[in-house]
């Protein structure tokens, strides 16, 4: 019984590391069980005080691991942020407890939900550009890497065809 | 004989048909109106004032007669704000001299954070017809008014805040009446449509 478990369990984590390298296939980084697929940030208006920044979040472990946080010598601090829109009008909040990533699954940040936030970027960032940051989650520690800036998230194959080499 | 007798009685048919569909539509309570027009002239597009990113007065006077439309946001805002504008650039871009018919403001609901040197920069990036404007904090809750438009600023723990909005583009016609949102999700071609009629309005 336990043996046809472990198979089960082996054959799904599988099919997750097999789907989530597909979805970013030129573009994911890792550390312990999280694999972060493909960072990308938008390409902001000149002068502004903030950026959002996108990626998902697979967890292939058999515990829940959280997002933190996260820094980047590039702006003064990185938040996390969930947006709503009710009845016309948008909202947004901090998640002060962080992002949680249930084992064997995945959550996607991306525009209109939960995003990143880079809090006053040290100087504009054009289409193509390459962020770099340290994510730090609970059990897996911290993660360098790359936020790619781009227009649009359907820009995605583009940016992964220019980007292709980034893969650590 | 027959004939004349039968065109008699199409006539009068005719005549007791008219006269019961002019009783009855008389009698019949007005259809209501959607919401959106009903409240066109009344509820949305009021008297406002507020200084633009090059440092003119606009208000209402002085966009009698034009049509326009009408955003409200904020520079620290990562999405929607800066979404809007761009989708507005781009749209702008396709619909050529006939963005020249009408005006684009961009209310800032954050004049504390968004003073008019940092809109000046920020509108760069834009479509340069597309003016931002801000007011003191009366002035911004006025024009808030003017459209029935939300803002509210919200703290945070580290003594930051964030603001909440209303995120829809708000259609205002020549006459100054209200012609509807332009919703960002609605299909290119849907707000097309709308900004070419706005622009012949």
């Amino acid at each position: 019984m336990s043996h046809y478990y472990k198979v089960a369990m082996t054959l799904s984590l599988a099919s997750i590391a097999v789907l989530s390298s597909l979805a970013a296939s030129a573009h994911d980084f890792s550390a312990g069980d999280i694999r972060i697929g493909h960072p990308w940030s938008r390409v902001a208006p000149a002068a502004a005080p903030v950026m959002g920044a996108y990626l998902t979040l697979t967890n292939a472990g058999q515990k829940a691991d959280t997002l933190i946080g996260g820094s980047t010598p590039l702006a003064e601090r990185i938040e996390i942020h969930q947006m709503s829109t009710e009845g016309g009008v948008a909202r947004m909040r901090p998640l002060p407890d962080g992002l949680e990533i249930a084992p064997g699954s995945s959550v996607a940040l991306a525009p209109g939900g939960i995003h990143l936030m880079f809090i006053k970027p040290a100087r504009p960032f054009a289409e193509g550009n390459l962020i770099e940051a340290t994510l730090e989650f609970a059990r897996a520690g911290s993660v360098r890497v790359e936020f790619v800036v781009q227009r649009n998230a359907e820009d995605k194959s583009d940016t992964a065809a220019d980007h292709g080499g980034h893969t650590p | 004989m027959n004939r004349v007798r039968l065109f008699r009685i199409c006539v009068w048919g005719a005549v007791v048909l008219l006269a019961g569909f002019l009783l009855v539509s008389t009698m019949l309570p007005e259809p209501q109106a959607p919401a959106e027009a009903s409240t066109g002239t009344v509820r949305v597009g009021g008297p406002f004032s507020l200084t633009s990113h090059q440092g003119e007065r606009i208000d209402n006077q002085s966009l009698a007669g034009r049509p326009y439309l009408v955003f409200f946001g904020f520079t620290h805002c990562p999405e929607i704000c800066p979404t809007t504008l761009f989708e507005l650039t781009d749209l702008m871009s396709e619909l050529g001299a006939d963005a020249d018919k009408f005006e684009v403001l961009f209310v800032t609901v954050d004049p504390e954070r968004d003073t008019q040197e940092l809109l000046a920069s920020y509108m760069t990036s834009f479509d340069s017809r597309i003016t931002a404007l801000r007011g003191s904090s009366e002035e911004t809750e006025t024009a808030l008014k003017a459209f029935s438009a939300y803002a509210k600023k919200v703290p945070l723990e580290d003594g930051q805040y964030t603001m909440d909005h209303t995120t829809g583009v708000y259609l205002i016609k020549g006459d100054g009446s209200f012609s509807g949102i332009l919703d960002m999700h609605e299909p290119r071609e849907t707000r097309l449509q709308k900004l070419r009629r706005l622009a012949g309005s």
